[in-house]
């Protein structure tokens, strides 16, 4: 294989893509649906875990660039009349630039403090947001975003989503693996160590958290493509621990881990939901038993399964 | 000169008692929460719901008793201490186990916790707006400052925020338990190597902790409508409170409710529109300047 990044690796990731891309041949236009939204919401989570399981940094309040990334490219395409398809440059670039300001904010202070005052930035965001009705339509949020015409059908929206992801999470794949990634590794295991060894520790914080934003804001554009809709609720603090959680449930330190949560979140809540109106009964009782029996998450769980038996 | 502050001073005088009357509120809710914080280090999210169910019970034992005077002080009494059983039951069954993992995964677990109290709620008492009656004796206005209407429940409210910070105070540094759980907040080790029981002596705080929350509940009740998430909009406050007075500092969730509460009320006559956006601003600029929170923090 010419490319060392994705050594033995790159059959699986055709394979992968080419039954998402012929998806929504064989499946109903819900599905089709269901499937563009877990991959928009496993963009973000992935981009939460870039900070968060690879830097180590507690970002607790992503759910923020998710919703910034969504209002940016609703209100680019309502309120300019400029070509929508900026809007969906503009939402991430905001969402980005938003990342690096509370980031400059936030970087000074460690682990816990680090996490309250980027929710309290958070949750000021989201006040504002609340309430600026002549501008972002306050609690109603903003419905029927008009779109592209090759993108605003249900299939449209589902490649536009699948193509996006696709590249998004190459990106941030390659980023992991480069000396910007290793470096933001080692800072999360040994900070001090790092800093000794002439790494700018908070430079290269500020930068992942950037990053991270940015990613978070391209998931929240996609979500305006797929629902035509954006709502204050998608940057309530809530939804910024369940995108940790889906972080979790897939496993921290394996890169697709939070795609996989965030399917599992997805479906489950899309079929628990059906059932029973207790759905958050059931992702808390989840949520517990992942913290206490699925430390790694599930693929952490399957890897050293698979290596238990392949030594065995 | 005379006549603008004749004109402002009232109205402004009169959003400062709304302010310290949603300070004693804040400051009863995270005064325990910033109690579990330094003794027993758990950033606990579903503290919130307990103050949820504070008040649906407060709803409950006030209509069980007719809803007037009597029913407002048996709920007074009984659901807190109703809350107390509840998190006995919780501490005993989950939060034992958790005193030594990761602030990371406590954060998570007791979200994780207050979805299913939030769900348990909606199972008890249904989805419905709930409200509790003001009791009688304390309805009706008093006009202050050149006729502006105020609440008499609320200046019950102002009554009742000195006396529990009295108590508190009294509790953590006047009685045995007190010290013993500010020792184990400095080291607990050394508290369990001197024969003290650590175990018991947390869930006797984290008991406390959850009672005050339960009072709050009761206490905002004739206030507000009772509903489902009520506890998710207040848990956020509380921790913004705690950590702007320092965590673990119960004189620092007072100064923290104080400034959260005041910015709150007179941020309403500053800009009407965007009231809520000034006391998440306060945080900031606090923070901004003491990134440890106003008052020394026990951690």
């Amino acid at each position: 294989m010419k490319n060392p990044l994705l050594r033995g690796k790159l059959p699986w990731v055709i394979a992968a893509l080419i039954v998402l891309f012929l998806l929504p041949v064989f499946l109903d236009r819900f599905y089709v649906y269901l499937a563009a939204i877990i991959l928009l919401t496993g963009l973000s989570a992935t981009s939460l875990n870039f900070v968060l399981g690879y830097g180590g940094v507690f970002q607790f309040h992503h759910a923020v660039f998710y919703g910034i990334g969504a209002y940016g490219t609703a209100l680019m395409i309502i309120k300019s009349n400029l070509s929508p398809w900026l809007g969906f440059i503009v939402g991430p670039v905001v969402a980005g630039i938003l990342g690096f300001v509370i980031g400059v904010i936030c970087i000074r202070l460690s682990k816990l403090y680090f996490g309250m005052l980027q929710i309290s930035l958070g949750s000021l965001v989201w006040a504002i947001v609340y309430r600026w009705y002549s501008f972002t339509g306050g609690d109603d949020g903003i419905h029927g975003v008009p779109l592209p015409d090759i993108i605003s059908s249900p299939n449209g929206a589902y490649y536009f989503t699948l193509i996006v992801t696709a590249v998004s999470m190459f990106i941030l794949y390659r980023m992991i693996r480069s000396p910007f990634g290793s470096a933001l590794q080692g800072i999360r295991d040994n900070p001090v160590r790092s800093e000794m060894i002439g790494v700018n520790v908070k430079l290269q914080q500020l930068l992942a958290l950037t990053i991270a934003g940015f990613f978070g804001g391209v998931a929240g554009s996609l979500f305006v493509v797929v629902d035509n809709t954006v709502f204050p609720d998608m940057m309530f603090w809530t939804l910024s621990l369940e995108l940790i959680i889906m972080c979790l449930l897939g496993g921290w330190f394996s890169f697709l881990g939070p795609m996989v949560g965030a399917g599992i979140i997805v479906l489950l809540r899309t079929y628990v939901s059906g059932l029973t109106v207790y759905w958050a009964l059931i992702l808390g009782i989840i949520m517990m038993l992942v913290i206490f029996f699925l430390p790694n998450g599930v693929l952490g769980y399957l890897d050293r399964f698979v290596k238990k038996k392949a030594r065995s | 000169m005379e006549s603008v502050l004749g004109f402002i001073s009232p109205k402004i005088l009169s959003q400062i008692l709304v302010g310290l009357s949603r300070t004693v509120i804040l400051f009863i809710v995270s005064s325990g929460l910033s109690l579990i914080l330094g003794v027993l280090r758990i950033p606990n999210v579903a503290h919130g719901s307990l103050y949820m169910i504070g008040a649906f019970m407060a709803y409950t034992v006030s209509h069980l008793f007719g809803g007037g005077n009597m029913g407002f002080w048996m709920a007074l009494v009984l659901a807190p201490l109703g809350v107390a059983v509840v998190s006995f039951a919780a501490e005993r069954s989950l939060f034992q186990f958790l005193y030594e993992r990761e602030h990371l995964m406590l954060l998570l677990l007791t979200f994780a916790m207050s979805l299913v109290f939030g769900d348990l709620v909606k199972m008890v008492w249904g989805g419905e707006y709930r409200s509790v009656p003001v009791p009688s004796i304390f309805q009706g206005y008093i006009n202050l400052f050149g006729g502006l209407p105020f609440p008499i429940y609320s200046f019950f409210l102002l009554v009742v925020g000195p006396v529990i910070a009295i108590l508190l105070w009294l509790l953590t540094n006047k009685t045995k338990i007190g010290k013993i759980s500010r020792a184990a907040a400095v080291d607990r080790e050394m508290v369990g190597a001197v024969g003290i029981n650590v175990s018991w002596v947390f869930a006797t705080v984290f008991i406390i902790g959850c009672l005050l929350a339960g009072l709050g509940g009761v206490l905002v009740a004739p206030t507000v409508s009772v509903t489902l998430g009520m506890d998710h909009t207040l848990i956020m406050e509380a921790f913004l409170i705690v950590i702007m007075g320092g965590l673990g500092n119960v004189w620092g969730a007072l100064l923290g409710s104080l400034i959260f509460g005041l910015t709150q009320s007179l941020g309403i006559l500053v800009w009407p529109q965007f009231g809520i956006v000034f006391p998440y601003l306060a945080v900031v600029v606090v923070l901004l300047f003491r990134p440890t929170g106003l008052l020394r923090s026990t951690w």
